[in-house]
């Protein structure tokens, strides 16, 4: 019961006052309220808002296959390849970097990634660069693994120490591979964590404004950069409100395909 | 009969009980306990200042730095007050977050100019009366600075003002190089320039690249904003990013950027006090020009309060502080701010160029070079600002 309560008034109420908001109108600096549709109109006619909107549904779909690809390896090696010493000082250090806020974390990469920063210098000593690093895709990709890469190692990691090890050693006793032990047996029992750590990357950075902002320079822009765009000018908040319905839509029909993949039932 | 002692009075009675001989011990063990904690609870109160003496709060909304110690404690200390600033990132952003908050939060309004008669017209602020400021002492240019003047009533008093221009590192681009905003198109600088991320002094100065100076780069015909829309989506492949602030900071201190327009020395002021090569220019097709104002908030409680601290920041002393904000300089309407600044910090009034001999900041004015930031005239701003989102898509 408190969890219905606290959806209620956290997310369903909220929500309901977005959608209602989206028909208000903007007079003087001033919302108004109203019922027009004009603002979807408005914003589902501009060609800026479509591009910004496949943009960020690419970037988030580039962050998520990456992010799972880089964290698999290593969660896998923690899984299977360590002590448990070590697995417990790994999780230790992939849990500590959210102790500090993602706005500095992301901020510092820009003495890295600049035109003078540490990698271009690094570059320099050996003859190659400077490398455009930062305001562009790849520091934004950069920003994305920042928030997302320990957070999905432990997802993964956490689904695959619960692998059953005596399905491993039946693979084996069987003569499978170890490419494809990994591939028809650990993957597919480790299942529900992968997807939930991909799921979890695409919801991050779908939504996220920093990375984009600071790291790729707001160029082009994300749909996040883009309700503040139109916040910023005019008090547009009711066009705003589309922008966020249309993103909340999204990520509620990916996380529910998503879900109903990892728990779906081998025929 | 009646018994005398039945109808004492309350009062009498305790008095005979606590003063009498029959004090019982339960009797002053309760009376000792209440003693020390009567006690306990009053000696902290020794070490709190008496009530007489609080500080009355001011609220200010302003942009960043005018509410921070460098140009408030000393106004603080002289009338026992705390200024209590909230801090908003442009106009919009202002009108927002007034019309967000009940009438009389805010006892202090700073504009900037153009966004003084949407002020008035919302009813966020209060008509002023001219003879309680130092309006004598503005040079003329801003003695009556029509942006604070709604027919006769004045509704802003200003306090500051700066030229945006073309802003570049000076390692990359020589004075005469970015004196002409055609430098922005250099191949030298792919992807090195960088905008601040706000339409309007962006468009203005490209705007004024085109020509349009007469009468103001934000009042052109439909045909004039194509071709300033096609003069901007060209320099669309020079561009390296579209920064808030704070990146607007960075980007030019870590050398990722190496030209940026409409910005002026109010950031590059600061960077450069950092140490890195960068400064700004007017180029020969002209500036705009930003302004900073004082208004009383509408249904403010303590607006004689609110009338001393504009009587002191336009003052000379408030002035010199306000030429060096911390966080970013400003230049001073007033003479006698010029005349302290010199006194105080020669150098500064100097690098400001608010010197009375030779050209001055106010003569780039006079010569017709600098134009008033404003909302389009001609084109809504929504005209402009969805502009802004194309270029930035494109």
């Amino acid at each position: 019961m408190p969890i219905v309560i606290w959806q209620l008034i956290f997310f369903v109420f909220p929500l309901i006052f977005l959608v209602v908001l989206s028909f208000w109108l903007v007079k003087n600096y001033r919302m108004v309220p109203g019922f027009d549709t004009i603002n979807w109109v408005k914003m589902f006619s501009k060609g800026y808002f479509w591009d910004a909107y496949w943009r960020t549904l690419g970037y988030a779909g580039v962050a998520t296959i990456v992010t799972s690809i880089l964290a698999f390896p290593c969660a896998f090696a923690l899984a299977f390849k360590v002590s448990p010493k070590v697995r417990r000082w790994a999780l230790f250090f992939l849990i500590v970097p959210f102790f500090t806020s993602y706005l500095v974390r992301t901020y510092s990469w820009q003495i890295f990634l600049n035109d003078n920063g540490i990698f271009n210098t690094l570059f320099a000593l050996v003859g190659l660069g400077p490398f455009q690093l930062l305001n562009n895709f790849f520091g934004t990709l950069v920003g994305y693994l920042t928030l997302c890469l320990p957070l999905v190692v432990v997802l993964q990691l956490i689904s695959l120490a619960n692998v059953d090890r005596t399905l491993i050693e039946a693979a084996h006793n069987l003569g499978c591979g170890r490419l494809r032990t990994v591939f028809q047996v650990i993957v597919p029992l480790a299942k529900i964590g992968i997807i939930l750590g991909a799921v979890f990357t695409f919801i991050l950075t779908f939504g996220d404004f920093v990375s984009p902002y600071y790291l790729g320079g707001s160029k082009p822009p994300t749909l996040s950069i883009l309700i503040i765009d139109t916040t910023k000018s005019g008090q547009q908040w009711p066009r705003a409100a589309v922008v966020a319905i249309v993103m909340i839509v999204t990520l509620l029909t990916i996380m529910f395909a998503s879900v109903a993949a990892a728990y779906r039932k081998r025929s | 009969m009646t018994d005398i002692k039945k109808d004492k009075p309350l009062s009498e009675k305790i008095e005979t009980n606590v003063a009498g001989p029959d004090v019982g011990r339960r009797r002053i063990i309760k009376g000792a306990g209440a003693v020390t904690a009567a006690s306990a609870l009053s000696v902290p109160m020794i070490l709190v200042p008496p009530r007489a003496n609080a500080a009355t709060e001011l609220n200010m909304i302003a942009w960043y730095g005018h509410g921070e110690p460098d140009m408030v404690e000393e106004f603080e200390a002289m009338h026992n007050v705390k200024i209590k600033a909230k801090y908003y990132a442009g106009g919009d952003n202002m009108l927002a977050l007034i019309s967000q908050s009940p009438p009389g939060t805010y006892d202090l309004v700073l504009s900037d100019g153009e966004f003084v008669k949407l002020l008035k017209e919302a009813g966020y602020i209060e008509p002023m009366d001219p003879n309680e400021y130092n309006m004598g002492d503005l040079f003329d240019e801003y003695s009556h600075f029509d942006a604070h003047w709604m027919g006769d009533t004045l509704y802003s008093v200003i306090v500051r003002f700066g030229y945006l221009g073309v802003s570049f590192n000076t390692d990359i681009i020589s004075h005469e190089e970015a004196s002409d905003y055609n430098i922005l198109w250099d191949s030298k600088l792919k992807g090195k320039v960088g905008h601040f991320d706000w339409h309007l002094p962006n468009l203005g100065c490209l705007s004024l690249r085109d020509g349009n100076n007469k009468p103001s780069p934000f009042d052109i015909n439909s045909s004039k904003w194509s071709q300033l829309q096609e003069t901007t989506l060209s320099l669309k492949p020079q561009v390296g990013g579209y920064f808030d602030y704070g990146g607007t900071f960075a980007s030019l201190k870590n050398g990722e950027v190496y030209a940026m327009c409409g910005i002026g020395d109010w950031i590059t002021g600061v960077v450069r006090k950092d140490g890195s090569p960068v400064d700004s220019v007017i180029p020969t097709q002209g500036g705009i020009q930003w302004t900073e104002s004082y208004s009383i908030g509408k249904g403010s409680k303590k607006q004689d309060l609110a009338k001393e601290f504009i009587r002191y920041i336009t003052s000379p002393k408030g002035q010199v502080r306000s030429i060096q904000m911390a966080a970013y300089p400003g230049m001073s309407p007033y003479k006698s701010g010029w005349t302290a600044i010199n006194e105080a910090n020669p150098e500064e009034a100097k690098r400001q160029r608010m010197t009375f001999d030779g050209h001055n900041c106010i003569d780039d004015l006079r010569e017709g070079r600098i134009h008033f930031r404003q909302t389009p005239v001609q084109q809504s701003l929504e005209d402009w600002n969805d502009f802004w989102s194309e270029y930035k898509n494109a």
